[in-house]
C-alpha cells in the first residue's frame, strides 16, 4: 500500500506539471461544457489528486467529481467529459488534430445522450487558445444574433421557423425571465419605512443604549410572486408549438419557484418532476418518456375535470395564476367544458389563455371549443412567436393590463 | 407514573379503541412505528378522514397533554415557538432606570429571561412536562408556507430550537409529533423524508358502522346501517368533493336529532348540506339521484338481512 503511495507522489512530482496542467485543460473542458469551473477548483482539484495520490481510475473519478460537481443535473457531463478525456495520456490533443476537419459537419446520425451535443461543442468547438483560431471564431460568429437578425426572429411563428431558427429562438427562450407581479404576504421584513412597529427589534435597541433610548424600529409586509401553474395542450393540432412550450416551461421552471407544469392531450400528465433538471435535453426527454398522447386528439372538458378533481386543491392553494396554452379546437363534448373551466376560474387567481390562433388578425372565435371557455378567462393572449412570449411578462406584471375577453370575443 | 407506549400492533390497535378511534391495520403499524422510532407521524388525506383525532386520542389514551399547532399563511417564530413580553420588558426596564444602580448588561439579561419569554405551541413541546413527552400536532401543515416547513425541519430532526438571547433549548424527550396535511400543496420531500408517511383513506363500510357505533351511540341500528351503506355508495359517485367520516357522524347526529328510525328521500334531500358542500355535488344528487342511491341501498341491506 505504502509503494503504491509513494509510487503515486512520486509520479506526481515527477510529472506533475504535467498532471496539473491535464486537469486545468480538464477544467477548462468541464467550464466551456457548462459547469461552474474557475481557477479555484483546478488549484482544489489539483491538491485533492495530489492528496488522494493517483490509484485507481475511480478514485481519481470521485476525487475529481468532488471537487468539480456541485448539482445532480452536472454530474451526466462531468461524467461523460471524464471518460472522454480521461481515456489515455493525450487524447485530447489527438483528438483535436484528427477530428477538427470534420468538424464543420454536424453529427446528427445517432441519438445523442442528454448533454452530450454541448460536450462535443465544448471539447471540438469554441476552443480559442490553439491553431484552430480562424475556424472556431466563425462558429463564434454563427452562435451569435446580430440585432436585426433577432428582431426578425422575435416576430417570426414558431411554425415557419427552420431548424437553425428553432434552435436560436430556443436559446433565446432559455434567456427569458417572466418578471412577475407579487403578491404581499403574510410575513414581515424589517423596513425603516415601514408601516408598523417592530417591537422586537425596537427591545433589543433600546437595551443596546442601556434601555434610556427608545428608537422605534419598523417592519412591512414581504411580497412574492403568486404561484403558477401551466396547463399546456400537446395535441396533434398544436404539435408544431409544442415543442417550444416545453422550452418555455423548462425556463419558467428553472427560473423560479414554486411553478407546476401539467401536459394534456387525451389525457394530463404532469412533468413538474421532469422538468426540474437543469440540463433542458435531459429535462425533455425524460417529459417525452413521462407522456403518451402526444400529437393525439384532444378532450380539454376531459383533462381539465380530471385536474380540478385531483390537482387543483393541490396546486392552486396561495393564489396561483394559471396560463392555459391550447387552441381550444375540442372534439368532446362541450357541456362538460364549460363547467370545468368555470370551476378552474373560480379557482384560481388568474386565468391566462394562451392561443396560438390569436397570430391571425382576422381570428374570430368560431369553434364551439373556443366560445365555451372565452367567457371563463381573464386574459387572452397570443402565443406564436417569441414576442408574445415577451409580452406575456407584461400581462403578468399588471393586475389590469389583460385584454378583457369581452373585445376578443366581439 | 408514565404511561407506556403500546409494545406492538395489536395493541396500539386497543389502545385507539379504547379512545373510541376505530382504525384498520395499516395505520396502527406506522403509528406504532412512530411511537417505537420516535419519527414525526405525518398523514395525509381528504378533509374529514379523522386525521386530527388521532392525535386527540392518542394524547387522552396516553394520558399525555396536547399541544396543538394549528397553521395558516404566514405563521412565523413568534406565534409558533416563543415571543417576549414586551410590554413587561419595557416595565422592567422602566424600574431599572428608576432605581438608577443597574448596569446596561444587567438590565439586558434581567429583561430577555424565562420571566419574560411567551411560549408557543413548539417550545411547550420541547419543555420537559411531568406525565411524559407530550403530543404535539401541527394541524393541516399545507396552510403554511415553505419558510415555516424549512423551519420544522430543525425542530423535528433534533427536536431543539434556537433562542438566540437564550441559547439552544433541546428536549429531554421528544414529543410524540403527528403532521396532518389536506394536501392543498406538496409538501417538500425533505421534511417528508424525516417523517413516517401515511395516506388515511375513507374506512369500508365494516369500519364505518363500527365508528358510527363507537361515536354515535345515540342512532338506531337500523338507521346506522342505511347511513353508513347511503354514503359508501355516494363515494362511489362522481364528485367534488366526497363526504368524510366527519360527514357521516354529523349526518347521523343530525338524523337522531329528527328522531327518524329510517331513510327516506325527503329527509336525505332536505339533509344533504351536512353530507356534501358544493353545490354543484347537491345539485347533483338532490331528488331521482337520491331516491335511486336509497332504493339500492335498501335493496342490498335486505338482501344482507336474509
Amino acid at each position: 500500500m505504502n509503494d503504491v503511495r509513494q509510487t503515486a507522489d512520486a509520479l506526481a512530482e515527477v510529472e506533475g506539471s504535467r498532471l496539473a496542467e491535464n486537469i486545468m485543460h480538464f477544467g477548462r473542458v468541464l467550464r466551456r461544457a457548462g459547469l461552474p469551473v474557475g481557477p479555484g477548483q483546478v488549484l482544489d482539484a489539483v491538491e485533492a489528486v495530489q492528496a488522494c495520490g493517483i490509484g485507481w481510475r475511480s478514485d481519481f473519478y470521485w476525487t475529481l467529481h468532488s471537487v468539480f460537481v456541485h448539482a445532480r443535473h452536472q454530474r451526466d457531463i462531468f461524467n461523460q467529459a471524464f471518460h472522454v478525456f480521461w481515456r489515455k495520456p493525450g487524447y485530447l490533443e489527438a483528438m483535436m488534430s484528427t477530428m477538427i476537419p470534420q468538424l464543420a459537419i454536424p453529427v446528427r446520425e445517432r441519438e445523442k445522450a442528454p448533454g452530450e451535443a454541448r460536450l462535443s461543442e465544448a471539447l471540438f468547438g469554441g476552443a480559442d487558445d490553439d491553431s484552430e483560431g480562424p475556424e472556431s471564431e466563425l462558429i463564434e460568429l454563427d452562435a451569435r444574433l446580430t440585432f436585426s437578425a433577432e428582431e426578425i426572429l422575435r416576430k417570426k411563428d414558431f411554425e415557419q421557423m427552420t431548424v437553425d431558427e428553432q434552435a436560436q429562438a430556443k436559446a433565446a427562450i432559455a434567456r427569458l425571465r417572466l418578471k412577475r407581479r407579487p403578491v404581499k404576504i403574510r410575513r414581515f421584513r424589517r423596513d425603516p419605512g415601514g408601516s408598523r412597529v417592530d417591537l422586537r427589534a425596537t427591545m433589543r435597541a433600546s437595551l443596546r443604549h442601556g434601555g434610556r433610548l427608545v428608537d422605534l424600529k419598523r417592519k412591512e409586509r414581504q411580497t412574492r410572486p403568486p404561484p403558477l401553474v401551466v396547463l399546456c395542450d400537446i395535441s396533434g393540432s398544436m404539435s408544431s408549438y409544442s415543442r417550444m412550450f416545453l422550452h418555455f416551461m423548462h425556463a419558467l421552471s428553472n427560473d423560479r419557484e414554486r411553478i407546476t407544469c401539467f401536459l394534456f392531450g387525451t389525457r394530463l400528465t404532469n412533468i413538474t418532476r421532469h422538468l426540474e433538471r437543469r440540463d433542458v435535453d435531459e429535462a425533455l426527454d425524460r417529459v417525452s418518456e413521462a407522456v403518451e398522447d402526444w400529437s393525439g386528439g384532444t378532450r380539454i372538458g376531459a383533462c381539465l375535470k380530471e385536474f380540478n378533481y385531483t390537482w387543483g386543491r393541490r396546486c392552486l392553494g396561495q393564489g396561483a395564476e394559471v396560463l392555459l396554452i391550447t387552441d381550444g379546437l375540442d372534439r368532446d363534448d362541450v357541456a362538460d367544458l364549460e363547467g370545468e373551466m368555470d370551476r378552474l376560474h373560480r379557482s384560481c387567481r388568474r386565468l391566462t389563455w394562451l392561443n396560438p390562433l390569436l397570430r391571425y388578425d382576422a381570428f374570430e372565435p368560431k369553434a364551439s371549443g373556443i366560445r365555451t371557455m372565452l367567457p371563463h378567462v381573464d386574459a387572452f393572449r397570443p402565443v406564436h412567436n417569441l414576442e408574445s412570449l415577451e409580452e406575456l411578462a407584461n400581462v403578468l406584471m399588471n393586475d389590469r393590463a389583460a385584454m378583457p375577453p369581452a373585445t376578443a370575443a366581439a | 407514573m408514565m404511561k407506556t407506549l403500546p409494545a406492538s400492533i395489536d395493541a396500539t390497535q386497543d389502545l385507539l379503541a379504547s379512545g373510541d378511534y376505530i382504525c384498520d391495520r395499516s395505520l396502527a403499524t406506522v403509528l406504532f412505528l412512530a411511537l417505537k422510532m420516535g419519527r414525526p407521524l405525518f398523514l395525509e388525506g381528504e378533509a374529514g378522514v379523522g386525521k386530527t383525532e388521532i392525535a386527540k386520542v392518542l394524547a387522552e389514551t396516553l394520558g399525555r397533554r396536547l399541544i396543538r399547532l394549528q397553521c395558516y399563511e404566514g405563521l412565523d417564530v413568534a406565534s409558533a415557538v416563543y415571543e417576549w413580553n414586551y410590554s413587561a420588558q419595557m416595565i422592567e426596564i422602566r424600574l431599572a432606570e428608576a432605581e438608577g444602580t443597574v448596569k446596561r448588561d444587567d438590565v439586558a439579561d434581567a429583561v430577555f429571561s424565562e420571566k419574560f419569554l411567551i411560549k408557543r405551541p413548539l417550545l411547550q413541546a420541547i419543555d420537559s412536562d411531568e406525565a411524559g413527552p407530550p403530543v404535539l400536532l401541527i394541524d393541516e401543515l399545507d396552510r403554511t408556507d415553505e419558510a415555516f416547513e424549512a423551519f420544522l425541519l430543525e425542530v423535528l430532526s433534533d427536536f431543539q430550537v434556537t433562542i438566540p438571547e437564550l441559547g439552544t433549548r433541546k428536549a429531554e424527550a421528544p414529543p410524540l409529533v403527528v403532521i396532518t396535511s389536506n394536501r392543498t400543496r406538496e409538501i417538500h420531500d425533505a421534511l417528508k423524508r424525516r417523517c413516517l408517511y401515511h395516506w388515511v383513506d375513507y374506512p369500508d363500510a365494516e369500519r364505518e358502522r363500527a365508528i358510527l357505533k363507537a361515536r354515535a351511540p345515540g342512532a338506531p341500528e337500523k338507521l346506522a346501517a342505511e347511513i353508513v351503506a347511503f354514503v359508501q355508495s355516494l363515494r362511489r359517485e362522481d364528485l367534488f368533493k366526497l363526504p368524510g367520516v366527519a360527514e357521516t357522524l354529523d349526518w347521523a347526529s343530525a338524523l337522531t336529532e329528527l328522531d327518524k328510525i329510517a331513510l327516506d328521500p325527503e329527509t336525505i334531500d332536505d339533509t344533504l348540506g351536512v353530507l356534501l358542500k358544493y353545490q354543484d355535488d347537491i345539485a347533483k344528487i338532490q331528488g331521482s339521484e337520491a331516491k335511486r342511491l336509497l332504493d339500492q341501498v335498501k335493496a342490498e341491506l335486505s338482501v344482507a338481512a336474509q
